[in-house]
């Protein structure tokens, strides 16, 4: 069939079964834009700032397991994309972008809005491609969609000039893509997992660090059957977030800088771990040179270049956590090793969860951690996806938030994207209208993408924006109390920080404040009841802590508070005595 | 520890552009890359000589590999391969000294390849060593100019190929 090559880009987006494109138009995608003007099979939603076109895709993508599109103009169109398409790339997240090109006699001549967006971004997709003869649009696109999606998922960028979407061609969409540099192993190695398979049922003190990885390949039930049948206890990355159910009773939670101590002590205890869908971040491991000392390390990754790239693994398994656990399980259950008996593990563990549980002050005060709390009681059972701002309000969220089912928490690890939290809702709900979509974010967080209010009015999204709000960049705020001698440079935001209520209104959404404690389960209730756009701006506590926490460069069992009931500098002397004996028992016992 | 990789790679523009930015923004330094068609002509062939020990370059090849131009990487084992540099060096050659150079040069089995009325220009090939020599005998000389191609290297053919 006979048609543009910007008709083209459309049709194989149908064949590639695109439903949604987020983007926002501008000079060299008239063509497409012309193109999508008539289109019933693809929605596009507008954004209101490139960035957001990226972020609201990567959301979608993660909410639904589908890959997430996003459109744009060249230039600073593309340019303003880059931050969406890096946070996508930080955490693995099958996009396609599409940008568009000043027409192909120009490129290179500075010419009017345009930047070598394939330059920029080379270090931040799987792979990207300019396309330069019409011909090869079709199977551009098909190979976009095919390294986006397998093997370790990722941003793919396609720069199309204008005057290849305006060029004529002969349609015909390629039933498969030819990679030939492109081969990524899926099944594990079978001596590797017999071998695994031995050392976690012989284990005396196992753990299961699992992460992102398990929830790219839906691999949950695997993983839970495989904690339920070895007994393993399990903790998770920020990514790895309803990879395994945080109330399980196996369930150590996160891990890391902020995780909880329990999940922490037993890591750096453990004498194996089984390691999948990670990458030993640094928010992760905290030192590197004394992480988990006593541990042998199984590490199962599609991407071989994370095995052993931050520590090293004594067991490597590079393959799809899905088909690698399932093989494992299955090697298990023939029993040929008799399982150790793990009753002393468990007991210490027990010991560790009752004596350092999460917790936070009740004084009356709107805590933070209250507000995510009464979010958690009053969504459990529902069909929920709670996308996070960066800085507390996203530890908070994480520590606070029981995600118990796989898609249900979604957050900007890797990066660390301020002003994630809306344009994340957005894609989210789109992508699961059904959800009860909640972005928990902060007053700074949302100021960096509030023009986002624009899209969930424009498009009636009951998303619940609950901001907790301090008043101040409260990560770095908290940093600069503890490390910087409360020297609080240029984060207090009170002073010009606009009326959330009423700027909301003038987008035409609900707003509330809630300043009163006893309104704050009230007023979710109903939020959640009415299913409508709305923002709750929570006046938090405005000097509350992300606690437990580990300082940068620090052991993570060296943590910072979440002890109940002592003050932090309390906190600091008795962890060093107690932990350390108590570690002393267990490994003295054991061995 | 100093290798020698052997990477084909599928001969596309802006191929070299991501092999050489992945080696800077992970940190890893290169000696000398060298690329070029193969027998094949969608098929370029790099040779890139860096110094790295065996988990720095382990990082490196499997990174090299996430590269999806990327075809194959060999680590080239300096036992079982061949390798060439080729450098043209411009030398300072007065008429008095010219005997003396071009004879330097011959022992070295280098060509002369330009001659102008104080300086001669010479092409050699070889091992890096033998490179080093001729540049440290010629170098009181005056050397005016100096460019080389960077180390290109072959797996030596297998007895049963030969």
């Amino acid at each position: 069939m006979r048609m543009t090559g910007a008709e083209a880009l459309i049709k194989s987006l149908e064949k590639e079964g695109v439903e949604v494109i987020f983007g926002y138009p501008g000079g060299v995608v008239l063509p497409i834009y012309d193109a999508l003007y008539d289109n019933k099979k693809i929605r596009h939603v507008l954004v209101r700032h490139e960035q957001c076109a990226g972020h609201a895709a990567d959301a979608y993508a993660r909410a639904t397991g589908k890959v997430g599109v996003c459109l744009v103009t060249s230039g600073p169109g593309a340019t303003n994309l880059v931050t969406g398409i890096a946070n996508a790339w930080m955490d693995s997240v099958p996009i396609v972008a599409i940008t568009g090109q000043v027409a192909t006699h120009v490129i290179g001549t500075d010419a009017f809005q345009e930047a070598d967006i394939t330059g920029i971004t080379m270090p931040i997709t799987k792979h990207n491609y300019l396309v330069k003869d019409v011909n090869q649009l079709p199977s551009t696109v098909k190979q976009a969609f095919l390294l986006a999606k397998t093997g370790r998922p990722g941003p793919v960028l396609i720069d199309l000039p204008v005057d290849i979407s305006k060029a004529e061609i002969d349609f015909k969409y390629p039933e498969d893509a030819s990679i030939p540099g492109y081969k990524p192993t899926y099944k594990g190695h079978m001596k590797q997992i017999k071998e695994a398979a031995k050392l976690l049922v012989q284990a005396e003190k196992p753990i299961i660090y699992a992460g992102g990885g398990i929830i790219k390949s839906e691999a949950w039930d695997e993983l839970r059957q495989l904690a339920e049948l070895v007994q393993i206890p399990v903790t998770t990355t920020l990514m790895g977030k309803g990879a395994f159910p945080d109330d399980h009773p196996l369930s150590l939670r996160m891990l890391g800088m902020h995780g909880t101590r329990y999940a922490n002590y037993a890591i750096m205890d453990s004498d194996l771990i089984f390691a999948v869908g990670v990458r030993f971040d640094d928010r992760v491991t905290g030192k590197i040179s004394t992480f988990a000392p006593h541990a042998t390390i199984i590490h199962v990754d599609i991407d071989p270049a994370e095995i052993s790239k931050n520590i090293p693994a004594h067991l490597p398994i590079v393959g799809d956590a899905k088909i690698v656990l399932k093989d494992l399980v299955a090697e298990i259950k023939k029993g040929k090793t008799p399982h150790s008996d793990k009753t002393r593990w468990h007991e210490l563990i027990a010991s560790w969860k009752k004596k350092y549980p999460l917790h936070y002050h009740q004084d009356g005060a709107i805590r933070p951690e209250y507000v995510v709390e009464t979010i958690n009681k009053l969504t459990k059972d529902m069909d929920v996806i709670v996308t996070t701002g960066v800085g507390q309000n996203q530890m908070w969220a994480a520590q606070f938030y029981s995600a118990n089912k796989p898609r249900s928490f979604i957050s900007s690890g890797g990066l660390g994207t301020m002003g994630f939290g809306l344009p994340a809702a957005i894609g989210a709900q789109i992508g699961r209208p059904d959800a009860v979509v909640i972005d928990i974010d902060g007053d700074g967080s949302i100021q960096m993408v509030s023009q986002e209010l624009a899209t969930v009015a424009a498009n009636k999204l009951p998303i619940i924006i609950a901001i907790l709000n301090n008043g101040y960049l409260g990560m770095v705020r908290q940093w600069q109390e503890l490390f910087y001698k409360k020297r609080y440079s240029q984060v207090d935001l009170n002073v010009g920080t606009p009326d959330f209520v009423k700027l909301a209104e003038a987008y035409g959404i609900k707003g509330v404040r809630v300043t009163d404690i006893g309104d704050v389960s009230k007023i979710l209730k109903k939020a959640i009841k009415d299913r409508k756009p709305i923002l709750i701006d929570f006046m938090v506590a405005r000097e509350e802590n992300v606690f437990p926490m580990v300082a940068p460069g620090a052991s993570i069992d060296e943590m910072l508070g979440g002890i109940p009931g002592a003050s932090l500098s309390q906190m600091i002397d008795e962890e060093e005595e107690e932990v350390g004996s108590e570690a002393h028992l267990i490994s003295s016992s054991g061995k | 520890m100093k290798h020698i990789l052997s990477v084909l790679v599928e001969n596309k523009p802006g191929v070299l552009a991501r092999v050489s930015g992945l080696f800077s923004r992970r940190g890893f330094n290169i000696e000398s890359l060298a690329v070029g068609p193969t027998e094949d002509p969608n098929i370029s062939r790099m040779t890139i000589v860096i110094d790295a020990d065996d988990l720095k370059l382990e990082q490196i090849t499997k990174q090299l590999h996430k590269l999806v131009n990327v075809l194959k990487i060999s680590d080239l084992d300096p036992k079982d391969s061949v390798e060439r540099e080729l450098v043209l060096i411009k030398v300072n050659a007065p008429p008095d000294k010219r005997a003396e150079v071009v004879e330097t040069a011959n022992i070295f089995r280098a060509n002369i390849i330009d001659v102008s009325k104080t300086t001669l220009t010479i092409e050699i090939t070889g091992t890096a060593t033998k490179i080093q020599a001729l540049e440290d005998l010629l170098r009181p000389y005056g050397i005016k100019e100096l460019v080389r191609t960077g180390k290109i290297a072959l797996a030596r053919g297998k007895l049963a190929e030969t």
